[in-house]
């Protein structure tokens, strides 16, 4: 309790609620038709935003300015948009059901991109370790017939991958973003090789083995909410779930074990971890490889999870995403799944926004990458990555 | 948020923000044109290993590259078979067009690592530039009626300044607070993307007039089309734009080597904390290197539209990578203007010599071979991100042998 937020801090934090409240005045299932709801109530938001802003709080202060003027726009919108399309765009369940399908490859890479970072290895590789896992999960899936061994070949691929990218960044001492950049060019020409070379014109087979489902229907039975929990957890892939659990196991991994210090120590200060006896390079190396596993697995999951077969060049970005949700979630395991969740629900509102206006569905695309450019130039809240990050380490 | 106490430097930290150009400086001094030919002779092994193993046969390699050297035009220069307008002619062309483009893109990442900065943003730079040149060239013409030339200047001028804005963000941010400039450019290279996708996509406010089912803009206007000075218009002959690239090669040159901006940028390049002693504004320079480099993807960009795509599709802004093969041409080349000339040359020989256009299918099929294109791009920037550290290895065995010699 002790870390609740005080004073004007928790005031601010209100306001931002309030804001949030401004928006979903107008949106079904509260549904308000006039527009004096959201303005009036995003105001508020803003007034309290204001308040703390003078006050001192200025980061959360700005939250709540943002929140107050984000619900006024979308209470608005909202006001003036006719019920049908509304009730249409704003199904819930359905919203937050996609927002943990799209962000589920992001949580995978990022929490990759963690490990390898908080080690001190860039790793902007990420996207090619993806792609990788993308297309050998599919082969080997197709290959055993069995998702499971398709999702391990999958995995392992991503780590070969990664191995490639340690060997040259932590052995060889190359540049860690020439190695990464190089790593995507690789696997973007390796997949789609094999891809043509394997499966020619025809695509990916239509039978292949694919990850299940997990069926939660006795959650429909709950009173109250049932319908909603059902909507939105009742239908999910297996890897959804092994997403959500890796976030803890990462977050255990990282700050409760002495496994976790030494990747954090050999991240912020590989001499003095050199120095109590931790072999920088080893953990490195491991850091970088488990990075491609989960990249991998990110990447399985869109191909065996989501998609049901592999495309050329099928990650389409994804990679760099989960980079800017490590960047925006502070290199932190919670930190960045909320990011992966507020970039998912970007995209599943974007999807579903298509009813409105294809053109500004495809504008909020760029929503992910305009919110962690402003979190990196240090507006709100600065992003500080670890000390050692991008420097090899010359062992004296 | 932690970790933000004041600590006294360390010793590695002081060495930090040299590292990257002062490395680079290093390999263009110690490796010469060696190392990176070896580099190219080691990923096109590789390459040819790829196609032995696919084909089974130990000449299709051979007969492959033959292949790929013939689709790019490069027989041309062979005196028996030079000509004006026979295939080879054509299949030059071709290359001389994508060279121009990669030379720019190349010299957008070699004039910000001189100044000790990584711009991985080339492809935003050049997207905007495209996507500049198309509205002035394009929508403005509806509104303004300019002559020929003017026009073309104005859209050149204009690609370029929005590419320079563009990178101008990332060098303010990485000069007033800091932000890495590997993180923001990849940032605004997406957002460009996006934005891009926006405009001329199926809705978008600058979609085709004539094509209201397609995700592509109205095509510039005839007199804003550079003009053609080898080959057929028709046939996507090599445009004017060739000399500018070529121009382009000398003022990176000579802005570098022979002016006080260049040699401030070098300076901070190769060591901040000096140039800072020596009263050199280390801020103004980060900035002003990637406003520059910018400023050379964007008119890449410019030069594409109005030299031979005069249009933007939705494909094209979304699958282009040549910003990314800009950061291979910088690295072979070793930041030099000579290196990037011929780098660009080497990519751009391997990009049309693998295109389904120009591959001969009977040999190689190229929906394989333009992969493998990716691969060998791939490999080069690998082996060149490592070569310096086997140049140092080298030099300290030669060094210890000289030593244990001399005992």
């Amino acid at each position: 309790m002790s870390r609740l937020p005080r004073g004007w801090r928790a005031v601010a934090w209100a306001g931002v609620l309030i804001g949030i409240f401004a928006a979903l005045v107008s949106l079904p299932p509260i549904g308000a038709r006039s527009p004096v709801f959201p303005i009036v109530i995003g105001l508020i938001a803003m007034t309290i935003g204001v308040g703390s802003w003078l006050r001192g709080e200025r980061r959360v202060g700005i939250y709540a300015i943002l929140a107050g003027l984000f619900g006024f726009g979308i209470g608005y919108l909202g006001t003036v948009s006719s019920v049908g399309k509304l009730e249409a765009v704003v199904v819930w369940g359905a919203l937050f059901a996609s927002m943990l399908r799209f962000a589920t490859p992001l949580v995978f890479a990022s929490l990759g991109g963690l490990f390898s970072e908080r080690s001190g290895v860039v790793n902007i590789g990420l996207e090619g370790m993806m792609l990788m896992g993308a297309f050998f999960a599919v082969w080997g899936a197709d290959v055993t017939g069995n998702w499971a061994l398709g999702l391990v070949i999958g995995m392992l691929a991503g780590g070969l991958t990664a191995l490639v990218h340690a060997f040259f960044s932590v052995s060889l001492r190359a540049d860690q973003i020439v190695g990464g950049t190089a790593i995507n060019f690789l696997a973007l020409g390796i997949t789609g090789y094999l891809f043509i070379d394997i499966y020619g014109t025809a695509g990916t087979p239509t039978d292949l083995s694919t990850i299940p489902d997990v069926n939660l229907d006795f959650l429909d039975s709950i009173p109250g909410v049932g319908d909603f929990l059902d909507d939105v957890f009742g239908q999910l892939n297996l890897l959804i779930w092994g997403a959500i659990v890796m976030v803890f196991v990462t977050w255990v991994v990282i700050f409760k074990t002495p496994v976790g210090l030494r990747i954090r120590s050999v991240g912020e200060h590989p001499r003095a971890a050199d120095t109590v006896g931790i072999n920088v390079y080893a953990i490195r190396y491991a850091a970088v490889t488990t990075s491609g596993v989960l990249a991998a697995a990110g990447g399985a999951y869109l191909s065996l999870g989501f998609v049901d077969g592999f495309g050329e060049n099928m990650i389409a970005g994804r990679g760099f995403i989960a980079l800017a949700a490590l960047i925006f979630g502070n290199w932190r395991p919670f930190g960045l799944a909320a990011a992966c969740l507020l970039f998912g629900f970007s995209s599943a509102l974007a999807r579903a926004l298509q009813e409105y206006s294809t053109s500004i569905a495809t504008l909020f695309e760029a929503l992910p990458y305009v919110l962690t450019l402003i979190a990196v130039a240090g507006v709100i809240g600065r992003s500080i990555p670890p000390r050692a990050i991008g420097r090899p380490y010359v062992k004296q | 948020v932690s970790g933000a106490s004041p600590e006294p430097p360390l010793l590695e930290e002081q060495h930090r923000e040299e590292s990257l150009a002062a490395r680079y400086g290093l390999l263009q001094r110690a490796g010469g044109i060696v190392a990176p030919l070896l580099t190219v002779v080691l990923a096109f092994l590789a390459g040819g290993v790829v196609v032995l193993i696919t084909t089974g046969s130990l000449v299709k390699p051979f007969e492959t590259y033959e292949a790929v050297f013939k689709g790019a035009g490069l027989n041309w220069f062979l005196p028996w078979e030079m000509c004006r307008d026979c295939p080879a002619a054509l299949n030059l062309q071709q290359t001389l067009l994508i060279w121009t483009t990669l030379t720019l893109t190349g010299l957008a990442v070699a004039f910000a690592f001189r100044c000790g900065l990584f711009n991985i943003g080339g492809n935003g730079q050049y997207l905007i530039g495209s996507i500049a040149a198309v509205l002035v060239a394009g929508e403005l013409t509806k509104a303004i009626d300019l002559p020929s030339v003017p026009l073309i200047l104005l859209a050149v001028v204009v690609a370029m300044l929005a590419g320079g804005a563009l990178a101008g963000i990332a060098g303010i941010l990485k000069a007033t607070v800091g932000a890495h400039e590997v993180i923001t450019t990849i940032m605004l290279n997406w957002i460009v993307l996006w934005t891009g996708s926006y405009l001329f996509g199926v809705g978008g406010p600058f979609q085709s007039d004539v094509q209201a089912s397609l995700p592509v803009s109205n095509d510039i206007a005839e007199k804003a089309k550079l003009s053609v000075w080898w080959g057929d218009p028709i046939l996507q002959g090599l445009h004017i734009g060739f000399f500018v690239a070529l121009g382009a090669l000398v003022v990176y040159w000579m802005t570098l080597n022979r002016t006080t901006l260049g040699y401030e940028v070098r300076a901070v390049g190769h060591n901040p904390e000096a140039a800072r002693y020596g009263g050199i504004s280390v801020a103004r320079n980060y900035f002003l290197a990637m406003a520059i480099s910018g400023m050379f993807a964007g008119l890449a960009g410019a030069l594409d539209v109005l030299g031979w795509k005069f249009r933007l599709d939705l494909t094209d802004i979304q699958a282009s990578t040549v910003g990314f093969v800009g950061i291979a041409v910088a690295l072979l080349g070793r930041n030099t203007a000579v290196g990037v000339g011929l780098a660009a040359l080497l990519f751009a020989s391997l990009q049309t010599g693998t295109s389904t256009r120009n591959l001969d299918p009977s040999i190689f099929p190229p929906e394989l071979a333009s992969n493998l294109t990716l691969i060998i791009q791939g490999l080069i920037i690998l082996f060149v991100g490592a070569d310096l550290i086997v140049l140092l290895a080298l030099r300290r065995f030669r060094r210890r042998s000289v030593g244990s010699a001399a005992t």
